[in-house]
C-alpha cells in the first residue's frame, strides 16, 4: 500500500509540507518573541530606560509572559459589534502575515515552497494585510477604529504602489519573479565586473541605491510602524483599529502586525542585501551556514526599523500622502525606466 | 487528475455561492467580502488552469486595490437598507425575466460554441509550450509586439480619465494655508533666529 502512486503522490508530500509549515511557524514565532522583546529594549535603550527586565534573567521571558496575559483574559466583543466581521478580523490578520513566509527561502532550497512567482505571491499577500484593518476597524462600529480603518486602507494602498515597482525593477534584473532566483542572481554583480571577489558589492543595494531606501521606507508604511502608524496613533486614535479589542483577539492583531514585520525585513533581505549569501565569498565566511547569514540580516533591517521607530516623530497624514505618492511614485517610475534602459543599453538584459 | 477536478469543484462552488451572497447579503459590506471571495476563488480556478500570473495579479489588483477603495467607499455609506428592499418583490417579475432571458441566450450561444482543435495551430503567435516558457513571457510576448498598439491605447484612456479624475476635483482655494516642503527644508537658522545678549532688568 505504502508504494502506491495515490500514496506517493497525495499523501506523502502534503504530510512532508505539513511538518515543514509546523517546523516554520514554531521558529516563526519564537523568533516573534525575541523580535518584539528586541523592539522594546531598543525602544528603551534610545530613551535612556531599560525595558523589560523583571520576567525571566533580563526580561527574556517578557514575551511569554504576555502571551499567557493575552491568552487568560477574557474576548469582550462589543454589544454593537458586527460580531462574525468582528472575530475574522483579527485571523484574517494573522493568517495572512503567516502566509507569506510559506515562500521565503531561509537558505538555499529551505522553503516549505518554491513556486516560480514567490515573489508576486508575498506581494499580493502584503497587499491583503490591509483588510485585517479594515474588517476590524468598522466591525468595532465605533469611531476611532473607523477612522484607522479608513486611514489604513489609504496608506497601504499608496505604498504598495511603490513597493510594485521596486519589484518591478528587481525583476528586471533578476528575470525571474523566483525567490531564489532572485537571491542567486546577486551572486555576481558590480563587484565582480570591478574585479572584486563576489561579496557584499554584487547585492541590489548597490546597484539599485535609491530603490533599496524607497522599499525600506515603504515597507515602514506598509507594516504599520512608527513613524507611519497612523492606524493606531496613540495620541489621536487611542489604539486605532485595535481600540475595541482585547485578549486572543488583540493579540492575533498584534502577532499579525509583527509576523509582517519581520516578513518585510526578510523580504529586503532576499531583494537587497544577498538572502544567504555570505557578504565575503571567502573562507571564514562561507563556512557559516546561509541561513546564519540570512538571520543576522534580517535583523540588521529590523534594527534600523526600530531605531527609526525611536528617533523619527510621526507624520502628519497629508505629509504621509505627499511622500508616498509625489517622491517615492515619481522617484520609483523614472527608476524602472532607467533600469529598464541601462539593462538594454549594456546588454545586461 | 481526481484531485484538481476536487479542487475545481471546491473553488467552483464556494465562487458562485459567494457570488450569490453578494447579491443576497442585507448588509452592504458583507456583499463586498463575500465579492472578495469570490475573486478568491476565482484565482484559485486560474492557478488550477496554470495561469499562476493572472491568478496572482486578480488577487493584487482586484482583491489588494480595488476591493478595498470599494469597501472603503461602501463603509462610509449611510443608506438605510430596508427602505431600498422595500419595492424587492415589485420589481422581481420583470428583474427575474431579464434574468432568464440573459441566462437561455448564454446557454444558446455558449452551449453550441466549441473551440476550433486547428485553432492552436493556425493562431497568429502560437500557444508556446509552459514547459518552455513561463506565464509572464508568453503573455508578455503576445502583449508588446503583436498588441502594443492596443496595449498603448488602452493605457493613454486610463491616462486620460486619471487626468480627468484629477482636474474635476482639484482646487486651489487662495484662503488655505498650504506648506511648501522646499522652502521649510532650506530654511536656515540665522535668518530665523537672532540670539541677543538681553542685560538683566534693561530689556531690548
Amino acid at each position: 500500500m505504502f508504494e502506491s502512486e495515490f500514496f506517493q503522490t497525495y499523501v506523502v508530500p502534503p504530510l512532508w509540507m505539513l511538518g515543514q509549515s509546523v517546523l516554520l511557524l514554531v521558529v516563526l514565532l519564537i523568533g516573534v518573541a525575541y523580535i518584539l522583546y528586541a523592539d522594546r529594549k531598543i525602544f528603551a535603550a534610545v530613551q535612556m530606560r531599560r525595558g523589560p527586565n523583571v520576567v525571566g534573567p533580563w526580561g527574556l521571558l517578557q514575551s511569554f509572559a504576555d502571551l499567557t496575559k493575552f491568552v487568560l483574559k477574557e474576548p469582550i466583543v462589543p454589544a454593537g459589534a458586527n460580531k462574525g466581521v468582528f472575530l475574522m478580523a483579527p485571523l484574517v490578520a494573522g493568517v495572512l502575515a503567516l502566509s507569506a513566509w510559506a515562500v521565503v527561502p531561509i537558505a538555499d532550497g529551505w522553503a516549505v515552497a518554491d513556486p516560480n512567482l514567490g515573489l508576486l505571491f508575498v506581494f499580493a499577500i502584503s497587499s491583503l494585510e490591509v483588510y485585517g484593518i479594515i474588517m476590524g476597524g468598522w466591525a468595532s462600529n465605533s469611531k476611532y477604529p473607523f477612522l484607522a480603518a479608513l486611514r489604513s486602507a489609504a496608506q497601504m494602498v499608496s505604498y504598495e504602489v511603490s513597493i510594485g515597482f521596486v519589484i518591478i525593477t528587481v525583476l528586471l534584473c533578476v528575470g525571474s519573479l523566483n525567490l531564489t532566483d532572485v537571491v542567486n542572481a546577486q551572486r555576481d554583480g558590480l563587484g565582480t565586473m570591478m574585479g572584486a571577489p563576489n561579496s557584499l558589492l554584487d547585492w541590489h543595494w548597490l546597484a539599485l541605491f535609491p530603490m533599496f531606501i524607497v522599499f525600506f521606507i515603504s515597507a515602514i508604511a506598509e507594516t504599520n510602524r512608527p513613524p507611519f502608524d497612523l492606524p493606531e496613533a496613540e495620541s489621536e486614535l487611542v489604539a486605532g483599529h485595535m481600540v475595541e479589542y482585547s485578549s486572543t483577539p488583540f493579540l492575533l492583531f498584534f502577532l499579525g502586525e509583527f509576523v509582517a514585520i519581520c516578513l518585510m525585513c526578510a523580504l529586503t533581505t532576499l531583494l537587497f542585501l544577498g538572502g544567504w549569501l555570505p557578504p565575503v565569498d571567502i573562507a571564514p565566511f562561507n563556512w557559516i551556514h546561509g541561513s546564519v547569514w540570512f538571520v543576522l540580516k534580517g535583523l540588521l533591517v529590523f534594527f534600523c526599523m526600530a531605531m527609526v521607530r525611536s528617533i523619527v516623530p510621526r507624520y502628519r497624514y497629508d505629509q504621509l500622502m505627499r511622500l508616498g505618492w509625489k517622491v517615492f511614485l515619481p522617484l520609483s517610475l523614472f527608476m524602472v525606466f532607467l533600469t529598464a534602459f541601462v539593462l538594454q543599453l549594456m546588454g545586461w538584459a | 487528475m481526481s484531485v484538481i477536478a476536487l479542487f475545481f469543484y471546491l473553488f467552483a462552488t464556494i465562487t458562485v455561492a459567494s457570488a450569490f451572497m453578494v447579491i443576497a447579503a442585507r448588509n452592504p459590506v458583507h456583499s463586498v467580502l463575500f465579492l472578495i471571495l469570490a475573486f478568491f476563488n476565482a484565482s484559485g480556478l486560474f492557478m488550477l488552469m496554470g495561469a499562476e500570473f493572472l491568478a496572482l495579479i486578480l488577487i493584487v489588483v482586484y482583491v489588494g486595490a480595488v476591493a478595498v477603495l470599494f469597501l472603503f467607499v461602501v463603509m462610509m455609506l449611510d443608506v438605510d437598507f430596508a427602505e431600498l428592499r422595500e419595492g424587492f418583490l415589485q420589481y422581481l417579475p420583470i428583474g427575474g425575466i431579464i434574468a432568464a432571458i440573459m441566462a437561455i441566450e448564454l446557454v444558446l450561444v455558449l452551449g453550441s460554441y466549441s473551440l476550433d482543435a486547428e485553432t492552436a495551430r493556425v493562431a497568429v503567435q502560437p500557444i508556446p509550450d509552459m514547459a518552455e516558457t513561463s506565464n509572464i513571457k508568453a503573455l508578455g510576448d503576445l502583449l508588446y509586439t503583436r498588441y502594443i498598439f492596443f496595449f498603448q491605447l488602452a493605457g493613454m484612456v486610463l491616462l486620460v480619465a486619471m487626468v480627468g479624475a484629477i482636474v474635476l476635483t482639484l482646487s486651489h482655494r487662495p484662503d488655505v494655508k498650504r506648506q511648501n516642503i522646499a522652502d521649510q527644508v532650506a530654511r536656515d537658522p540665522n535668518d530665523a533666529v537672532t540670539l541677543r545678549g538681553v542685560k538683566s532688568g534693561e530689556g531690548i
